[in-house]
C-alpha cells in the first residue's frame, strides 16, 4: 500500500498545490518497518524502506500494521476514518517536530490517506 | 425569472449578555414550537442550513440558530482586542438563556451540538422546567484532550486551515463532498484562537461527568442523537449518559460529528421521529 502512495499523490495536482510550502522527511512506522518519506514542496519524491542508521526526519508516525490496513479500506469502519481517531484509541503515537505536521495538516492527512483511492474494499 | 431566496431570515440582534452590548446574528425559518439550535465549537450557524430549509420541520417548528459571540457574523465585545477568548459552562448556560429570554421564547426546544451537546446537559440539571425539550446531539460528559489545542492559535500555523485538519476526520467518510467542505469552510474560516478558546469548555471548565446522576432525562424530555463516526463524542458515551438519566438515545448510522451539516438529509431523518414525539407530547 504504502508505495502506491508517491504516484497517487503526485499524480493529484490540487493535493500536490495544497502541499506545495512543505518540504520535509518524515518517518513512518507500520509495525516494526519503518518507512522514510521525503517531500518536496508538495510532491514524494521517496519512500525509503528501513532498516536504518541515524535515520534523519522532522516527525514520526507510528501503528501498528492491521491498524494501517484498517485505516486504508475504502470506507473504514468507524475509529479507523482518521489517524486522530487511532491517536485518541492510543493505536498511532506521534513524536518530533510536529510543526510541519500540523501546518499542513489537511495535506498530510490526505497523503497518508491516499491508497484508499485504489482500495478494493 | 424571480431571485431564488431561501426561505431563511437573517438580522442581527442588540442585547445585553453576561453584562456587556452585544451585537449577534441570528436566522430563523418556520413557524410553531420554538426550536433554538447551538453550533459547534469555532464554527457558526450556518451548520443547520439544512434545518432552516427542510420544510418538514418547519411546517411545525420555528427553527432559530444564533451565531454565538466571536462567531461567524456575530462580532466579539467591544475590546475584545485586550482578552483572551475563553468560553466556560457558566458563561455559555448565561447566553442561551438571555438569548432565550431576549426572543422572548416560550418554552422552547433546545438542540444543541458537540460544545452544544453538551452544554444542555447542563441545561438538563440546572434549567430543565424552562425547556420544551432538550436534544442532545453528539453528547459526552466529558472528552479528554488528545492533541495539543496550542497548535490551533499560533502565527506561524495558520488556524483556520489547522482547525479544519483537527476536525476534518470527524466528519463520517461517506458524507457528500459539498456538504463535508461546507462543514470544512466554517472552521477554515474561524476567528484566530476561537476554537481553541470554545475548546477550554469541552476540554477542561465543562466536565459534567460528577453530575450526570443528577439528571432526569425524562422530566426534561432529553434526547441523544450520536453519529457512530464520531470518536470525540463516542457512541459509547452517549449510551452512558443515557442509561445513567433515562434519556431515549440513538445512535446514527454513516455520520460523524457534525450531522446537521455534514449529510443534513440523513441526520433530518434521525431528527424528525424525535420532532414527532416532542410534538405529539404538547
Amino acid at each position: 500500500m504504502i508505495e502506491r502512495i508517491p504516484d497517487l499523490v503526485n499524480a493529484d495536482a490540487n493535493l500536490v498545490r495544497r502541499g506545495r510550502f512543505l518540504s520535509t522527511t518524515f518517518l513512518m512506522e507500520i509495525g516494526n518497518q519503518g518507512y522514510l518519506i521525503k517531500i518536496i514542496e508538495g510532491r514524494i519524491v521517496s519512500i525509503t524502506p528501513g532498516p536504518f542508521v541515524t535515520p534523519n526526519y522532522s516527525f514520526a508516525l507510528r501503528a501498528p500494521r492491521d491498524e494501517w490496513e484498517m485505516f486504508w479500506k475504502k470506507v473504514p469502519e468507524p475509529g479507523h476514518n482518521d489517524i486522530f481517531a487511532l491517536f485518541k484509541r492510543g493505536k498511532l503515537t506521534i513524536e518530533g517536530d510536529l510543526h510541519p505536521f500540523m501546518a499542513n495538516l489537511l495535506y498530510i492527512k490526505d497523503v497518508l490517506a491516499a491508497p484508499r483511492k485504489e482500495a478494493k474494499q | 425569472m424571480s431571485p431564488r431566496f431561501e426561505p431563511i431570515t437573517g438580522r442581527y440582534l442588540n442585547l445585553t449578555l453576561l453584562g456587556r452590548p452585544h451585537r449577534l446574528y441570528i436566522e430563523e425559518a418556520g413557524q410553531g414550537i420554538p426550536l433554538l439550535c447551538l453550533h459547534t465549537a469555532g464554527s457558526d450557524g450556518r451548520q443547520y442550513r439544512g434545518l432552516l430549509n427542510d420544510k418538514r420541520i418547519t411546517d411545525n417548528y420555528r427553527v432559530i440558530v444564533f451565531d454565538m459571540p466571536w462567531h461567524g457574523k456575530s462580532s466579539p465585545p467591544e475590546g475584545y482586542q485586550n482578552e483572551e477568548y475563553k468560553l466556560t459552562s457558566r458563561g455559555y448556560i448565561q447566553m442561551i438563556l438571555e438569548i432565550a429570554g431576549a426572543l422572548e421564547l416560550d418554552k422552547p426546544v433546545v438542540m444543541g451540538c458537540s460544545i452544544g451537546g453538551r452544554i444542555v446537559l447542563y441545561l438538563a440539571h440546572q434549567h430543565a422546567k424552562r425547556f420544551r425539550a432538550i436534544i442532545g446531539l453528539e453528547s459526552a460528559a466529558h472528552v479528554a484532550p488528545y492533541y495539543d489545542v496550542e497548535w490551533l492559535h499560533r502565527p506561524d500555523v495558520h488556524g483556520g486551515e489547522v482547525s479544519a485538519g483537527v476536525v476534518s476526520g470527524l466528519i463520517a467518510p461517506t458524507a457528500p463532498d459539498n456538504h463535508r467542505w461546507e462543514t470544512l469552510w466554517h472552521y477554515l474560516q474561524s476567528g484566530p484562537g476561537i476554537f481553541k478558546g470554545d475548546l477550554h469548555f469541552y476540554k477542561v471548565d465543562g466536565d459534567i461527568r460528577g453530575k450526570i446522576d443528577e439528571i432526569d432525562g425524562r422530566a426534561s424530555n432529553l434526547y441523544l442523537l450520536t453519529g457512530e463516526y464520531d470518536y470525540s463524542c463516542t457512541s459509547e458515551g452517549t449510551l452512558d449518559i443515557a442509561k445513567r438519566t433515562g434519556a431515549e438515545a440513538q445512535i446514527m448510522k454513516g455520520l460523524g460529528h457534525f450531522p446537521m451539516s455534514e449529510d443534513p438529509q440523513k441526520f433530518i431523518s434521525y431528527l424528525l421521529p424525535v420532532l414527532e414525539k416532542i410534538r405529539g407530547a404538547a
